[in-house]
């Protein structure tokens, strides 16, 4: 359960448990799906590659019955398969975790597991041994929550694992995660890849999604990559690099994926200087141990720290989407209370949350109305923003962000789970805060994309903005921030400023050591 | 990282007790009892006779129809719809079980077709909803016209009723210890609400449409039958309109096309004075239960008073929406 073997042996090429042949999707204005090929072995993990908006959840949704498909066929252990909704795929022995989190927060966590498969026992549905195997699937992910708990009291993160804990608890023969460990740490996409190699000796094919190309290639033993819609090819990952693989997803050389020249940092911080926000003491029973912070113009901070830490909680906090219970905000030297984001967002402060889903996207409105959203609230309704400002804005960061498709008029609902992620990026980035919380920025989104965010978010920070960085991804955070600022156990441990001396080991081995080591460092004092 | 809540020792019953804060989902029903544990107490110190057992019975003879509404009423709600059509539908059946009846058909020929009508239009009513994807609300209003016209198609007069098997129903007494009594109604109405609980907390049926309310997408995604609920509850819906509509008629013992009018507003208020969030997803039968108990009181309270006009229903049950509503905009607030 500890330890990933990774010698496992190339999967025989056998008879693919799912065949997938010329498959076109369209939807109205897009063609998401050209004549798409797809076959999956049992005893392998295969990874679905490619870039946002390739087409990677349409073809599972094509494989899963979400969506019916215009052309092409699906076999499903030699039989030919129409599926017309998830139940039926279901049913074929296919469980699916689509990406985002798909299960219902006023539920509890057991009954997110396993309703529509629940035990019974007189009729009715049998509470305790419904909790009692929910509970042993989640040691096998090693959760430790209450099972009978409700769904929506626990983080983004944990709710991931529920989902991926009702896939797993079906006796399926084929096995799909769309991007499943967009929000793990480090630890629990470790354990997930046990329960994965585990499943893939027993002989269950699994469909894997993700980002991380370090995940692809330590979990993976084929990959089928895709873009544009388009079928680009199927390589043994055994026989294929990082950057042919790469090559092969963004279809060209790979000139823009040049590391993210290191920001000089900031000059030191005199005495003089008055810190855009000085945070003393603040705390929040519960979610948030008394943390000092000191943020000066044009200073990117990174925080680290695994999930659970207080990351999220202290975003919350310094934007007024919770109140603290103690401890005080000066921005500018002059003292503020926020009680409401309202409030913060007139302080120039944005708060761009790791919960799309529930806290961000709007589905129904356009990419144009999503990016509007608060630059319009902050000017109150009475003065609408003028068409011609929208559109060139709108337009700007369309291009900026390379949001696909670029057509400002498209719906939030219809874009792919990353590009969804950068037009709620653009929408903060549109109110030119001076002091912009980034919570998981790049999560679900493509390398060649997370490049440009962050250079994008560097090159904001040149102009004047701070910026406070939050992302499990510890590489991300190093090669970004000016100052680390670790947190574990809800309380800050260590923050220093980021020299060729702080490395992810060393972040790593400061959050084991619960920031022993880095005490007497600490560049805050 | 996560706190960790599993015991691994099961602990002792006094234990259970002793550690056990209500879940936060009976608070809104906690209220409403508290609510009604008040007005009773009001009720009693400033009139006579009020504390009575027997009168808390008469609140459920008085509203035994609204109860069976009400229950069919929280399995659409709770699955984030609406149901308008419940008064108009309850009209038709006094009207076809009065009609039927004068035309000399014995009483279970009458029963069933009332039954089957009110069923039939639920279901109808369902699949337009969830085929067409039209909006519950003008699915339901155009049910709702649909079925008052059609009691001025069957008769725009009062129709009474004198068949002796309806009329034995309406006057029968059931006994219970210590000289109190019901009616036969309420009976079938706690039987009705019996069921309905065990369906809706008991069964994956009723899970799931706790899962629909909560997010309709994702019960989708999760494989679960989003058709079978949503059709399902407003046939359930009509069912039970159907049926008070039988229990209304053997109250009335007459059919009538102005019967039940604004009747589906009083089962909704029950509805969500009884906890039920109008988005659906959360609440509890139980909740309901209290909700129409809640209505009769205030009725009642304003018929021992004598002095106050029936106006004063309406004034305290719109104050009383207003306060509920507003206590469980607080509720979710802090849930998220
Ligand atoms: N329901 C829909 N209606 C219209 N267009 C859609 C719909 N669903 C997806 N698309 C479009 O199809 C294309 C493929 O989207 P898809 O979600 O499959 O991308 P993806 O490869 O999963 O990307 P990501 O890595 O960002 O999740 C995108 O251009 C998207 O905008
Ligand atoms: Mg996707």
């Amino acid at each position: 359960m500890t330890q990933v073997t990774t010698s496992i042996p190339p999967p025989a090429v056998g008879t693919p448990v799912v065949e997938m042949r010329g498959i076109s999707i369209s939807f109205p204005g897009v063609k998401a799906l050209a004549d798409v090929d797809f076959r999956l072995l049992p005893g392998e993990v295969h990874a679905l590659m490619g870039e946002n908006g390739a087409g990677k959840s349409t073809l599972i949704k094509a494989l899963t019955g979400v969506y019916t498909i215009d052309e092409g066929t699906v076999t499903v252990a030699g039989t030919d398969h129409r599926f017309t909704s998830p139940a039926d795929s279901q049913a074929a022995g296919i469980s699916t975790v689509y990406q985002e989190v798909n299960l219902c927060t006023n539920l509890t966590v057991a009954e997110n597991m396993l309703l529509g498969r629940e035990p019974h026992r007189f009729g009715r549905i049998d509470v305790k041994a419904m909790n009692r195997r929910a509970r042993s699937v989640l040691d096998r992910l090693g959760l430790s929550i209450d099972p009978g708990s409700s769904l929506g009291e626990h983080s983004i993160a944990i709710q991931q694992l529920v989902a991926i804990g009702r896939a797993l608890d079906i006796d399926a023969r084929v096995l799909i995660l769309d991007e499943p460990t967009s929000s793990l740490d480090a630890d629990e996409v470790a354990k997930l890849f046990a329960v994965m190699s585990d499943l893939r000796d027993q002989g269950v094919a699994i469909l894997f999604v993700s980002h991380f190309l370090d995940q692809v290639f330590e979990i993976s033993d084929r990959m089928t990559v895709l873009r544009n819609g388009k079928l680009v090819g199927e390589y043994l990952t055994r026989d294929t690099t990082q950057l042919t693989l790469v090559e092969a997803m963004i279809g060209r050389e790979l000139e823009t994926l040049d590391r993210l020249e290191h920001q000089a940092p900031t000059a030191a911080p005199d005495e003089a200087r008055v810190p855009l926000l000085q945070v003393l003491g603040l705390s929040r029973k519960g979610s948030l141990q008394a943390v000092d912070l000191e943020i000066y113009d044009g200073e990117v901070i990174g925080v680290a720290g695994l999930l659970g830490s207080g990351r999220t909680e202290l975003a919350r906090l310094l934007f007024g989407a919770d109140t603290a219970d103690a401890g005080t905000i000066d921005v500018r030297g002059s003292r503020r209370r926020f009680r409401t984001p309202r409030s913060a967002i007139g302080a120039k402060i944005a708060f761009s949350s790791e919960n799309r889903r529930a806290e961000g996207v709007v589905e129904d409105l356009t990419i144009a109305d999503n990016m509007l959203l608060t630059l319009q609230a902050a000017r109150g309704w009475l003065r609408p923003v003028p068409q011609r400002t929208r559109d060139r804005l709108v337009e700007e960061y369309i291009k900026a962000l390379d949001i696909r498709p670029p057509d400002p008029a498209a719906l939030m609902r219809n874009l792919s789970g990353g590009n969804q992620q950068k037009v709620l990026l653009a929408r903060w980035l549109i109110t030119q805060p001076e002091l912009l919380i980034l919570d998981e920025p790049t999560r679900g989104i493509d390398i060649g994309a997370k490049t440009q965010i962050q250079q994008l978010v560097a090159k904001l920070a040149d102009e004047g903005m701070s910026v406070v960085f939050i992302s499990t991804e510890l590489e991300e955070v190093l090669r970004l921030s000016d100052r680390v600022v670790v947190m574990r156990d809800r309380a800050k441990i260590a923050d220093r400023f980021n020299d060729e001396s702080v490395t992810v080991a060393g972040i790593l081995a400061t959050i084991a050591a619960g920031g022993a080591e880095l005490k007497e460092e600490d560049s805050d004092a | 990282m996560t706190t960790s809540t599993s015991v691994t020792v099961s602990p002792t019953f006094l234990d259970r007790v002793r550690g056990y804060s209500p879940p936060r989902r009976y608070l809104p029903v906690a209220a409403t009892v508290a609510l009604l544990i008040g007005m009773f107490g009001a009720g009693s110190l400033r009139y006579q006779g009020f504390a009575d057992p027997q009168v808390v019975l008469n609140l459920f003879v008085d509203n035994a129809f609204l109860l069976v509404l009400g229950v069919g009423m929280t399995f659409v709600i709770l699955t984030g719809g609406i149901d308008l059509s419940v008064g108009s539908v309850v009209a038709l059946s006094t009207m076809i079980a009065a009609s039927t009846l004068q035309a000399g058909w014995p009483a279970i020929a009458t029963i069933i077709a009332v039954l089957v009508s009110g069923t039939l239009l639920g279901t109808l009513m369902g699949l337009v909803i969830h085929y067409f994807e039209v909006q519950p609300f003008i699915a339901s209003l155009a049910v709702m016209f649909l079925a008052r016209g059609l009691c001025y198609l069957i008769s725009v007069e009062s129709i009474p009723i004198r068949e002796a098997g309806f009329t034995a129903f309406a006057q029968g007494s059931v006994p219970l210890p210590g000289g109190y009594h019901v009616t036969p109604s309420v009976v079938v109405a706690v039987v009705v609400f019996a069921i309905g609980a065990w369906v809706l907390h008991m069964t994956r049926f009723g899970r799931t449409v706790y899962a629909v309310g909560g997010s309709e997408s994702s019960a989708h995604l999760m494989g679960l039958r989003v058709a079978l609920v949503k059709v399902g509850v407003y046939t359930i819906s009509g069912l039970c309109s159907a049926l008070a509509g039988l229990l209304f008629a053997a109250y009335t013992l007459s059919g009538y096309s102005l019967h039940a009018v604004g009747m589906e507003l009083d089962a909704i208020a029950a509805v969500v004075i009884g906890g039920t969030l109008l988005t659906g997803g959360r609440g509890l039968l139980l909740g309901t239960m209290f909700g129409v108990l809640l209505l009769g009181t205030i009725q009642t309270f304003i018929s021992f008073d004598g002095t106050l006009s029936s106006w004063w229903t309406k004034i305290s049950i719109g104050t009383l929406l207003l306060i509920f509503v507003v206590i469980q905009r607080l509720l979710t607030r802090r849930q998220n």
